[in-house]
C-alpha cells in the first residue's frame, strides 16, 4: 500500500493529466458531476455524482456510422476512432460494480466494439465511501463500499490518500505516479474500513434482501398482482433509467444532416411507450407492463441470464431522483412481503 | 478495428417481385454480385434505408440458394413503405444473420413435416420449405397448409403452383378467408381447415402467421392430439440491435432477436405472456 | 391535519360518498412520499400520510382516475386546485366523478434541498412548525423550514382554494405580494447575450427524460408531438443543442395561458433546471399585455390568448419590447 498527502492532490492530478485525460467528481450548483481535470479543479467531497459513471463507457448519445446517399447508391463510412486514454478518479464502489454488469452485456458475443474501445482505454480509480447515505443499499448486492473494486482502490484517512492496485492496468497506473507516493502500512486504512463497515450496519436499508428474487421466480413474480398498485402513479418519465448506472437499453436512430445521414445510438428507456412499439402493435401497451419490465429485468431476467447476478448495484440514485419516490427498494419490499 | 455488427454492409436490390397488393419480394446481393452472408432457415437480417429506418426481416430464400437472398416484405410502416416504392438497382444496407433457426439439422431431420402459414407468415417458412425440398432425402413427408385473406393475398402464389404443387412428394392445401370469383379451392380460416384435413399427429409442425391465427391453430392442433413439443413457431417484436443488447425484444429473459425468433411451443409457454 | 384527513377519508368511504381516495403514501424514509390510491380504511390506516413532503400535485392523476367507474376523493392543496380548475376548463376531468377536499398548505419542503446542505444518512424528520429536526446516523441536525422549501412555496401565489366540495380548516387568501416574478424580471434585465448564456447553461443539462412534460397538468395531450416518430425530432436524445433548447421552449409555448404556475416541472426535473421560469415569463407577459390573469382561477370562460378585443396590443409589441 502507498499513500499521498491530500495536500498534494492537485500535483497528482497535474501529473496524471500529462499522460491521459483525468475525470473526477466536481461540485456543481446542483450536486457533483464528473468533469475533466484542469488547473484549479477541485475534487468533490460529495458521496456520489448525480449521474452515474456509465457515461464514460456508454455515452448518452454516440455516432455509430455515417452514410452518404447518392441517388440509388449508399456509402457506409466507419467513423470509429481509437479512444484516448483516460482515468476516472474517485468512482465509488457501486459504480465500479456497475461496469462489471455492463461488461456482461456489451462484452458478450458479439462484442460491442464502441464500448470495448472505451473500456480498454479507461483506468478506474475508485474511492472508498466515507459518508454513505440512507438511500445506499449496495450491501444488498454484495458490494462493500469499504473495499471498492476497480483497477486501483483508494481510501482517505487523516488527511492522506491511500492507494492499492487491483489489476495489471492498476499496477501500471500506480507505477506512473510512484515517485509521488510513499510506501506505508495498512493500519490507517484498516481502521477506516472498520469505520465504514460500522456505518453500513446503521443504514436503514441494511436489512434489504434479494432472497425473493432471481431467475427461478420468473412467472411467479411476473404475475404478481402488486404491479398494478406499484406502478399506478408512475409518470413514465424514465429518470430512473437515465440516472441508473446499470440501465443499458438503447435506441438506434438516423439523423439526416442534409449532406449525409448519421446513425447514432442513444439511451432508451423501457418506461417509454415507444420502446416496444411496432408498425402493427405494441407488446407493452400499459405503464404497468413497462414498469414491470424494468424491475423484472434487474431482479429476475438479468440474474437468469448471468449466473444469478442482479442488475442493480444499490447506488440509490433512483431513490433520490424519482419524482414520485417509487423505486426498486419499494418494489422489492412489496413483492417479497 | 475489428468488425462491428452494428455497421451494416451494402446490398443491391436486383429484382422486385410483386406478390400481393401489399407484399413484395426483394432479391438482394452485394455490390459485387455475391450473397451477403450465409444463413440457416428461420434466421433474420436487419435491412435499412439510411435516414428512413432499420428493421428486422426474416430471410425468405433458402440457404441452399448460394447466389442471392430474398425478403418478402409486407407494407405496414415507414420503412416498408419506402422499400415498396424503390426500384431495381437501389442500394440498401444489410447486416446479419441474426437469431436462431428452425432445427432443420436436428429435431426436424427424418420427420414428417407439416407447415402451416397464414398471410405473410409464409415468408420465414418458405426458407425452410425450399431447404427441405433441396435436401429431400433427409426428411419424411411434407404437407403445407396455407391460408390468406384472398387469392390475391397468397404470397409466392406462382412458386406454390408451379413448383411446390408440381412436386409429387408435397401435399399443398390452400385456403382463403372468403368466397372469391375465380377461386375453386377451399374457403375458410386456417384453424378450421387444419381440423378438416385432420393431419397425422406424428407430424412435426412449423407454424407462422398473425398471432390470432397461431393461437387458434394451436388450439385446433391440440384438439387433434398434437403435443406442444411437436410445434415450432416464430416470434416478432420490436428490435433495434439484433444481438440481444438493446433490451426491447425480450419475452421474460429471452431475447427474440438472439434466443428466437424460432421457439418450440412448450418453451414459449414457460415464458410470461407478453408478446 | 393528517388525522382529520384520515378520519374524513374513512367517513366518506364508509358512507359510500366515494369509492376510492387519492392521497399520499408513506415511504421508506421520512420524505420519500408517493401519490397513491387507497381503496379501504385498512390501507388508509396503514400508509396514508400528509406532511411537509407531500408536494405532489394530484390533479393530473385525475385525468386518468376520473374516467374510471365510481367516485374519487382527492385532497387538494390550494395551488393544486388551480390545476384542477384548469383541467375542468379543458374538459380533461370528469368533475362528477371527483369529490374534492381542500386542505391547507404551509409550504412544502424539498428533501433534496435538505441533502444539499450536506445532511446524509437521514433516519427521521420531525417539525416544530418553523424548524425541522433531522435525525441522521451521523447525529441530529436542525434546519429552518424556510431554508428548504420548494422554490414555488417561497413565492406562494395563493392559499385560497378555487374549487372544492369540502374544506378542512379555514380557507386562505391570494397572496397579492408574491415575489414570483422577481427572477423573471432579473432575466429580462440581462443583455440578450447574458440571457442566452443563462438558458444555454440550464437547458444543456437536459437529459430528455420528459419528467417535466409527464408531470405537467397542462401537458394533457393524449399523444405528444415529441412522441411522434414521424415528427423529425428525436424524443429521447439530446442530439442537437437546437432540439435540447426547443423542446422546453415549444412546451412553454404550448402551455402558455394554461400554465397555473404549479411548479411541478421544476420540482421533478432530475437535473434541477428552473423550467418554471420559462412559464412565468409567459405569465408575466400575459399579465402586462392583457391585464392580470391567473390560469385555473376560473373553470369556465376564455383565456387572454384565446380572446380577441379591439384593445389588444399590436403584434409589433414583440418588436418594441425586444428593443428595450
Amino acid at each position: 500500500m502507498q499513500k499521498l498527502s491530500m495536500e498534494k492532490l492537485d500535483e497528482l492530478f497535474r501529473k496524471m493529466s500529462e499522460k491521459q485525460a483525468v475525470y473526477l467528481p466536481v461540485d456543481k450548483e446542483n450536486g457533483a458531476k464528473f468533469e475533466k481535470w484542469s488547473e484549479g479543479t477541485k475534487m468533490s467531497q460529495a458521496l456520489n455524482t448525480i449521474r452515474s459513471a456509465k457515461d464514460f463507457i456508454f455515452p448518452q448519445t454516440e455516432n455509430l456510422v455515417d452514410f452518404k446517399v447518392n441517388g440509388k447508391n449508399i456509402e457506409v463510412a466507419d467513423t470509429r476512432e481509437e479512444c484516448e486514454d483516460f482515468v476516472i478518479f474517485g468512482m465509488k464502489a457501486c459504480d465500479a460494480r456497475s461496469f462489471g454488469i455492463l461488461d456482461k452485456v456489451f462484452l458478450s458475443e458479439p462484442v460491442d466494439t464502441y464500448y470495448k474501445n472505451r473500456r480498454e482505454h479507461g483506468v478506474l480509480v475508485t474511492l472508498a465511501c466515507t459518508k454513505p447515505s440512507e438511500t445506499c443499499f449496495c450491501q444488498t448486492f454484495g458490494i462493500n463500499p469499504a473495499e471498492p473494486e476497480g483497477d486501483v482502490s483508494t481510501w482517505i484517512a487523516d488527511g492522506e490518500m491511500y492507494f492499492e492496485a487491483n489489476t495489471e492496468k492498476g499496477k501500471t497506473f500506480i507505477e506512473s505516479i510512484s515517485d509521488m507516493l510513499e510506501d506505508c502500512g495498512t493500519e490507517k486504512v484498516d481502521a477506516q474500513k472498520a469505520k465504514i463497515n460500522e456505518i453500513m450496519r446503521k443504514l436503514p436499508l441494511n436489512n434489504l434482501k434479494t432472497d425473493a428474487f432471481g431467475g427461478d421466480k420468473l412467472n411467479e413474480l411476473f404475475n404478481s398482482p402488486k404491479w398494478a398498485e406499484l406502478s399506478e402513479s408512475c409518470l413514465g418519465c424514465g429518470t430512473c433509467t437515465f440516472v441508473c448506472p446499470t440501465c443499458q437499453c438503447y435506441d438506434i436512430k438516423d439523423f439526416d444532416c442534409g449532406n449525409g445521414v448519421k446513425r447514432f445510438r442513444c439511451w432508451d428507456s423501457c418506461m417509454y411507450s415507444d420502446f416496444t412499439r411496432m408498425a402493427h402493435g405494441n407488446s407493452r401497451n400499459s405503464q404497468l407492463e413497462r414498469f414491470r419490465q424494468r424491475f423484472m429485468h434487474k431482479l429476475v431476467y438479468f440474474p437468469a441470464n448471468n449466473d444469478g447476478e442482479f442488475g442493480c448495484v444499490g447506488c440509490g440514485r433512483c431513490l433520490a431522483k424519482c419524482p414520485i419516490s417509487m423505486n426498486i427498494v419499494k418494489v422489492m419490499k412489496a413483492l417479497e412481503g | 478495428m475489428t468488425n462491428e455488427t452494428l455497421i451494416p454492409k451494402i446490398g443491391v436490390v436486383t429484382d422486385i417481385r410483386i406478390d400481393t397488393p401489399d407484399v413484395k419480394t426483394f432479391r438482394v446481393v452485394t455490390p459485387d454480385g455475391k450473397k451477403a452472408f450465409d444463413h440457416m432457415p428461420g434466421q433474420c437480417a436487419m435491412l435499412s434505408i439510411p435516414g428512413v429506418g432499420e428493421a428486422m426481416f426474416s430471410i425468405t430464400s433458402s440457404p441452399t440458394n448460394t447466389e442471392y437472398m430474398e425478403f418478402s416484405i409486407k407494407k405496414c410502416g415507414c420503412l416498408t413503405s419506402w422499400l415498396h416504392q424503390m426500384e431495381v438497382g437501389q442500394q440498401i444496407t444489410i447486416r446479419g444473420p441474426y437469431g436462431n433457426n428452425f432445427p432443420v439439422e436436428t429435431d426436424l431431420k427424418g420427420k414428417d413435416l407439416l407447415f402451416i402459414a397464414g398471410g405473410i407468415g409464409l415468408a420465414p417458412l418458405r426458407s425452410v420449405i425450399n431447404y427441405v425440398r433441396d435436401k429431400r432425402e433427409n426428411y419424411g413427408s411434407i404437407q403445407i397448409i396455407y391460408g390468406s385473406r384472398s387469392k390475391d393475398d397468397l404470397v409466392d402464389y406462382d412458386e406454390i403452383i408451379s413448383e411446390w404443387m408440381a412436386d409429387e412428394g408435397i401435399e399443398v392445401n390452400l385456403t382463403i378467408d372468403r368466397e372469391q370469383e375465380g377461386w375453386d379451392g377451399h374457403v375458410g380460416f386456417v384453424p378450421n381447415y387444419v381440423k378438416e384435413l385432420n393431419p397425422d399427429i406424428s407430424k412435426t409442425v412449423l407454424i407462422c402467421g398473425p398471432p390470432i391465427m397461431i393461437k387458434f391453430t394451436l388450439g385446433a392442433l391440440k384438439e387433434l392430439g398434437f403435443e406442444e413439443t411437436q410445434v415450432f413457431t416464430t416470434m416478432e417484436l420490436r428490435m433495434k440491435c439484433g444481438v440481444g443488447k438493446c433490451g426491447r425484444c425480450n419475452i421474460g429473459n429471452k431475447y427474440v432477436c438472439k434466443d428466437g425468433p424460432v421457439f418450440r411451443y412448450d418453451k414459449l409457454g414457460e415464458l410470461p405472456d407478453e408478446y | 391535519m393528517q388525522g382529520r384527513m384520515i378520519e374524513m377519508a374513512k367517513k366518506l368511504l364508509g358512507d359510500g360518498t366515494v369509492n376510492r381516495v387519492i392521497g399520499w403514501k408513506k415511504g421508506e424514509f421520512a420524505y420519500d412520499i408517493t401519490p397513491a390510491v387507497f381503496e379501504n380504511a385498512e390501507e388508509i390506516d396503514a400508509d396514508f400520510v400528509y406532511d411537509d413532503f407531500c408536494g405532489h400535485n394530484l390533479s393530473k392523476y385525475l385525468i386518468k382516475e376520473s374516467k374510471k367507474d365510481g367516485k374519487m376523493l382527492v385532497f387538494l392543496k390550494p395551488c393544486d386546485t388551480y390545476s384542477f380548475n384548469q383541467l375542468i376548463k379543458e374538459h380533461r376531468i370528469n368533475r362528477e366523478n371527483v369529490y374534492i377536499v381542500g386542505i391547507p398548505c404551509e409550504g412544502k419542503a424539498s428533501a433534496e434541498t435538505i441533502k444539499e446542505k450536506g445532511i446524509s444518512g437521514i433516519t427521521g424528520i420531525s417539525s416544530d412548525g418553523d424548524n425541522f429536526k433531522v435525525n441522521t446516523i451521523y447525529g441530529d441536525e436542525t434546519v429552518a423550514k424556510s431554508d428548504v422549501l420548494e422554490e414555488r412555496c417561497t413565492v406562494c401565489k395563493s392559499k385560497k382554494h378555487v374549487v372544492y366540495d369540502e374544506l378542512i380548516g379555514e380557507d386562505g387568501e391570494v397572496n397579492e405580494n408574491s415575489s414570483r416574478f422577481d427572477m423573471v424580471a432579473k432575466l429580462e434585465n440581462m443583455t440578450a447575450d447574458e440571457r442566452y448564456a443563462f438558458w444555454r447553461n440550464e437547458l444543456s443539462k437536459c437529459i430528455r427524460c420528459n419528467a417535466c412534460r409527464n408531470v405537467c397538468p397542462a401537458c394533457s395531450c393524449e399523444n405528444c408531438v415529441f412522441d411522434n416518430p414521424n415528427s423529425g425530432v428525436s424524443n429521447k436524445a439530446a442530439v442537437t443543442s437546437f432540439e435540447e433548447n426547443m423542446f422546453h421552449i415549444i412546451r412553454a409555448f404550448h402551455v402558455a395561458g394554461r400554465c397555473t404556475d404549479c411548479g411541478e416541472c421544476s420540482r421533478v426535473c432530475p437535473q434541477n433546471i428552473p423550467l418554471h421560469l420559462l412559464n412565468r415569463k409567459f405569465i408575466k407577459d400575459i399579465n402586462e399585455l392583457y391585464g392580470d390573469y391567473q390560469a385555473g382561477e376560473e373553470s369556465e370562460g376564455r383565456t387572454p390568448l384565446t380572446t380577441y378585443t379591439k384593445e389588444d396590443c399590436e403584434p409589433s409589441i414583440v418588436n418594441e419590447r425586444g428593443c428595450k
